[in-house]
């Protein structure tokens, strides 16, 4: 048998636990032994758990360790990691768990998973200057409806029909405090220096720091805010959220519509 | 008589520890006497942030090892490209002293697999692994030390001794070689072989650095005892009784204290560390005349 068939032979049984150990496998004594390639399959699974476990702290304290452990082993058998960077592994573990039937009764376990994933994101981010308020500041008021601001490459914006803020904040230490946040919140993780920043935004700034986000010009992003919640402040929630480093420190101005000389 | 090194390490002849981020703060305000940090290559792959800066001010006042567990240079797919880039850029920017990855394979066609895996020892296997230890010294446009694997399982199809094997990879490529003497034992125990013959058979002139660890230990299937590589305890003392005995054979060679599970404070670390740095200077007091340029 040549390497190559060894191998895939190996990989395929550790990762399913109903098969066999691979043929081929020997001992000093002369015997293969099922207990030996069973620390491969242990060191494969418990390494992976406990990558996510390290990167979802909060989660894992929400469902507890046992539900944890088997909710990771379900994520595991259908997503192995696809890098050695295993800092990046379970990205699209939040996407999981919402889906995850047994974690149904958490309904907010999935947004506090995206918290996590945004925070570990960040932590590695591409560091990059924030949008200061000077920047803003020297922009002219006749063209600021057409401003875009490029996003901050470590910012991302978690909305939730859940106090998942609250939630996780309250975790972060050793003695959890009842959470009595009402209704949904809107967190924005961000590292404009190099810690990380996770922030429950003002409630009318939601949808304006959604849009924003996604690349709306500021005039569009406000009208969508005003149409949202009738009490917005355009420059209190512009200069709040650039103040928490939301934003690049590069700004385009959308002239489309006045000299088209761009195409 | 021993050997003197073809390769010399440019990490110091001193304990080091494995850098973990929950020490930094510690690390710079007390500005410990270690001989060197080692750092995992993958944990710093991120584009930026904290963990950059800590490299950046680590490298700054330590020799630095780094130390890949991610290349897979044991497997029969070719090696990931844009892993090499990874790994130059590293290189390129903090300089370290050491570089070394393990005579394993890590990733299938299913994806990373996050454990040393082993393989057998076969030409086949030793024309591979020469191929791409050449590759990543290309690559990266250093020389790499290649480690000694710890391992629960024999392959039928093994004809090569690892020494030999090892010894050959490093004949066909010019690279050093990483002796874990913590997986020597624990691959010694497992196999019903003697460490100290292990040791006694090592190529030590090509070794470059030497790592201990603290091992675990259960039985397999048929009683027997086995030992298993766990990186979560202080080293044992009869892996510290091969040290020594390595390093009468080795001369002083930087030293590595490898804990990644389970990881203490780190006057812990540094309690390993200076146990491992006396049984350094013994040695180099043995040898009043310097053993290497
Ligand atoms: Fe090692």
């Amino acid at each position: 048998m040549g390497h190559a068939a060894t191998e895939a032979a190996f990989a395929a049984a550790l990762l399913d636990p109903a098969l066999p150990p691979p043929a081929g496998l020997t001992t000093a004594r002369g015997a293969p032994d099922a207990k030996r390639f069973a620390v491969y399959r242990n060191n494969v699974v418990v390494g992976l758990r406990t990558a996510l476990a390290t990167r979802f702290r909060v989660v894992e304290r929400l469902v507890g360790e046992e539900f944890f452990a088997l909710m990771a082993r379900a994520y595991i058998a259908g997503t192995t990691p696809t890098s050695p960077l295993l800092f990046a592994y379970g990205d699209d573990l939040p996407d999981f768990i919402e889906g995850f039937a047994p974690a149904a009764s958490v309904p907010y376990l999935a947004d506090v998973a995206r918290i996590e994933a945004a925070v570990t994101r960040a932590y590695h981010s591409k560091d990059s200057e924030p949008l200061g308020i000077a920047q803003l500041a020297a922009l002219p008021p006749e063209t600021l409806g057409d401003v875009r601001l490029a996003p901050h490459p470590a910012a991302t914006l978690v909305r939730s029909r859940f106090p998942v803020g609250s939630i996780w904040q309250a975790h972060q230490h050793e003695a959890v405090a009842p959470v009595s946040a009402p209704g949904g919140e809107a967190v924005l993780v961000v590292r404009p220096g190099l810690e990380v920043g996770v922030h429950i935004l003002p409630s009318r700034d939601a949808v304006f720091a959604g849009a924003l986000l996604e690349g709306a010009a500021l005039g569009d992003a406000a009208a969508q805010a005003l149409a949202a919640d009738e009490s917005f402040d355009f420059g209190a929630a512009l200069v709040g959220l650039a103040g928490l480093g939301a934003f690049a420190g590069t700004v385009t101005i959308d002239k489309g519509d006045k000299d088209d000389g761009h195409g | 008589m021993p050997y003197e090194p073809l390769h010399a390490s440019r990490l110091p002849p001193r304990a080091g520890v494995g850098f973990k981020s929950e020490h930094y703060a510690d690390i710079m305000e007390t500005a410990p006497d270690i001989g060197f940090f080692e750092v995992h290559a993958e944990n710093y792959m991120g584009e930026g942030g904290m963990p950059h800066r800590m490299l950046a001010e680590l490298s700054a006042r330590y020799a630095l090892s780094l130390h890949g567990v991610g290349l897979s240079i044991g497997a029969t797919r070719p090696l990931d490209k844009a892993h090499l880039a990874r790994l130059r850029r590293l290189i390129d920017r903090y300089k370290p002293q050491s570089f070394s990855e393990h005579l394993a394979w890590s990733t299938h066609d299913t994806g990373f697999l996050n454990d040393l895996l082993p393989l057998p020892y076969t030409p086949e296997t030793l024309a591979r692994v020469a191929d791409h230890v050449d590759e990543v010294q290309q690559a990266t446009g250093r020389q790499l030390l290649l480690e000694n694997p710890s391992t629960y399982v024999l392959f039928e199809e093994s004809s090569i001794d690892e020494i030999e094997f090892l010894d050959a990879v490093a004949e066909r490529t010019g690279c050093g070689l990483l002796l874990d003497v913590n997986n020597v034992m624990v691959s010694a125990v497992n196999h019903g072989l003697d460490p100290l013959a292990y040791i006694d058979r090592f190529p030590v002139a090509r070794v470059g650095e030497i790592h201990l660890a603290g091992y675990d230990e259960t039985v397999d299937g048929a009683g027997d005892r086995l030992l298993i590589d766990a990186h979560g305890s202080r080293v044992r003392e009869d892996v510290f009784a091969l040290y020594r005995h390595t390093v009468g054979r080795c001369g002083p060679v930087a030293t590595l204290i490898e804990w990644d599970n389970d990881v203490p404070g780190f006057a812990v670390l540094y309690d390993e560390a200076r146990r491992a740095d006396d049984v350094l200077a013994e040695e180099a007091a043995r040898h009043p005349l310097p053993r290497r340029a």
